[in-house]
């Protein structure tokens, strides 16, 4: 816990700002003005901020699916220009195609990435295992829960075995129940796997449970990089972590910095 | 980890008693097709009846034995087997290009505006317009034979299924799209994995009216010039005041219709196990 990371880096934002055409008045919105952070790897990193400060845009440019337009972002010391297979998301909403059922949606990355099919069909099982889906290869999107169908979409993403993972507010859809649960399962998941994660929310205690460091967005637009703050409960966390006074503590000092 | 069970397990009770079976077999909706045999008996023993008691005239009106025994002579010509050969050929060969070329250029019309751009006001002014009316310039340019109605029946049957296709595709989750993107897949892995699957029921749904307006481009197409086919057997029928052979045409026609839709209806159910069915 207390050995510093002399590795380098796994992603670095540098003075990053974005700004992107909004479609319908045409004129230039600028999301992010100036970020600057950085990843350690196996590192665990929420973003957090006001709703509108753009850290989904923020997650978005790190995909490769929205251009940045000022600093540079790189990931591994390579500089981020479009999707690649070193990341993979989890996104919002869970997007399964539905006419395929659960094994066939979390196959889908390493189709489209041409991994073989045999070998790609091995590590999807592996995967549903992993997210506790086991036996529910063969369900439809329709026939799952809401919890459900975000356990397919984190195993897709897994199941691609990116350097960095990146989860877009993957439980802001569940209810309250589900969400806790979806969050120690993570965590758990995380330890074996130890993905780099990089998770965006607008829930602070969901960031203060998840992560190592948490990155404060300032108010949107122009958003920037308001503090990061570190998070060294010791792991693995249970549930018990959330019911402490350091762990209220850490989340009353998150609020105090998004309310600036 | 909680993981839902099926709710299906309850099995569905049925009584031995015959009162309750019958009751049960009424809250189930399964005597409903009993209804449409009814009313398709009364009708044709009506019309049987008004032909006997010479309320209308069959020299008119024909009658349902009238048209049987016509119906009778006629499959058993040798007519019979080059009229449906040839508008069986007009159709299958019209509707078949029509499908070859409809759904690729729905789906560049679904996938690139620019594409849209260019074609969507063709596309419109043809839909729009009655096609048929086209036919006599078809004559001109292809002759009596079939190709005419080949031309005719394509006419007929690409815009359904552009319009639907391109529909399809512009109506398929974004979200969809972002992941397809998210790992790197190519416009035509997209092509195959996301768009083409989703805007199948969109295409079926254009197939379904493909075959529809197909049949009409026959028949008119027959109608105006043709040597052979179903609609060149009702046209002459008609000629020679044989209201009975007219009607077989007739039946012949919407027979094959009904059979297209429903082998669709077959096909689009093959396709939509993914969908949540509305008593789920």
């Amino acid at each position: 816990m207390t050995t510093i990371d002399t590795r380098p880096p796994k992603l670095v934002a540098d003075g990053l700002s974005i700004e992107y055409q909004v479609k319908r008045s045409g004129e230039r919105f600028q999301a992010v003005k100036d970020i600057t952070f950085e990843v350690s790897p196996e590192s665990f990193t929420c973003i957090v901020g006001a709703s509108g400060c753009g850290k989904s845009t923020f997650l978005s440019a790190v995909a490769g699916l929205l251009p940045y337009t000022g600093g540079s972002l790189s990931l591994d010391g390579r500089l981020i220009t479009g999707p690649g297979n070193d990341r993979a998301v989890v996104f919002q909403t869970p997007a399964l195609l539905p006419w395929r059922n659960v094994l066939g949606n979390v196959v889908y990355g390493l189709e489209l990435r041409g991994t073989p099919e045999a070998q790609a069909r091995v590590k999807a099982q592996e995967m549903i295992k992993l997210v506790g889906l086991a036996g529910n290869e063969n369900r439809f999107p329709h026939e799952l829960s809401g919890g459900m169908q975000q356990r397919v979409n984190l195993a897709r993403a897994l199941a691609a075995d990116p350097e960095l993972l990146l989860l877009d507010e993957p439980f802001a859809a569940l209810d309250a129940i589900t969400r806790e649960v979806m969050q120690g399962e993570l965590l758990d998941i995380w330890q074996k796997t130890r993905k780099t994660a990089l998770f965006v929310t607008h829930q602070i205690d969901e960031a203060v449970f998840l992560a190592d460091r948490i990155v404060v967005l300032s108010r949107g637009p122009g958003s920037v990089v308001t503090a990061v703050v570190d998070v060294d409960f010791p792991r693995p966390r249970t549930d018990a972590v959330r019911r402490s006074p350091e762990f209220l503590a850490k989340v009353d000092e998150v609020w105090a910095l998004i309310k600036g | 980890m909680t993981v839902k069970s099926d709710e299906s397990a309850t099995p569905k009770r049925r009584s031995r008693n015959p009162r309750d079976a019958a009751l049960a077999w009424v809250r189930r909706g399964e005597w409903e097709p009993v209804l449409g045999v009814i009313s398709v008996t009364a009708l044709l023993v009506l019309w049987q009846v008004a032909a006997w008691t010479g309320l209308t005239n069959e020299l008119y009106s024909s009658s349902p034995i009238g048209i049987f025994e016509a119906g009778k002579e006629y499959v058993t010509s040798p007519d019979f087997v080059t009229d449906l050969s040839v508008s069986g050929q007009e159709f299958v060969v019209g509707v078949g290009i029509a499908v070859l070329v409809g759904i690729p250029l729905g789906l560049a019309m679904g996938w690139y505006r620019w594409v849209n751009a260019m074609l969507d006001p063709i596309v419109t002014f043809a839909y729009a317009s009655p096609r048929v009316a086209i036919m006599p310039l078809l004559t001109i340019w292809f002759g009596i034979d079939k190709t005419s109605k080949v031309a005719l029946v394509f006419l007929m049957a690409i815009f359904p299924i552009v319009i639907n296709t391109s529909m399809g595709v512009r109506q398929i989750d974004v979200a969809l799209l972002r992941v397809a993107k998210s790992f790197n897949a190519s416009d035509w892995k997209i092509c195959r994995t996301v768009i083409l699957p989703g805007a199948v029921p969109s295409i079926i749904s254009g197939l379904r009216l493909a075959i529809g307006v197909g049949l009409i481009g026959i028949v008119v197409g027959e109608f105006v010039a043709a040597t052979a086919g179903i609609g060149h057997m009702m046209q002459e029928a008609s000629g020679r005041f044989q209201t009975d052979l007219v009607f077989v045409g007739l039946f012949l026609l919407a027979g094959t219709g009904v059979l297209l839709t429903s082998l669709l209806r077959r096909l689009e159910k093959k396709f939509e196990v993914w969908r949540p069915s509305l008593n789920s």
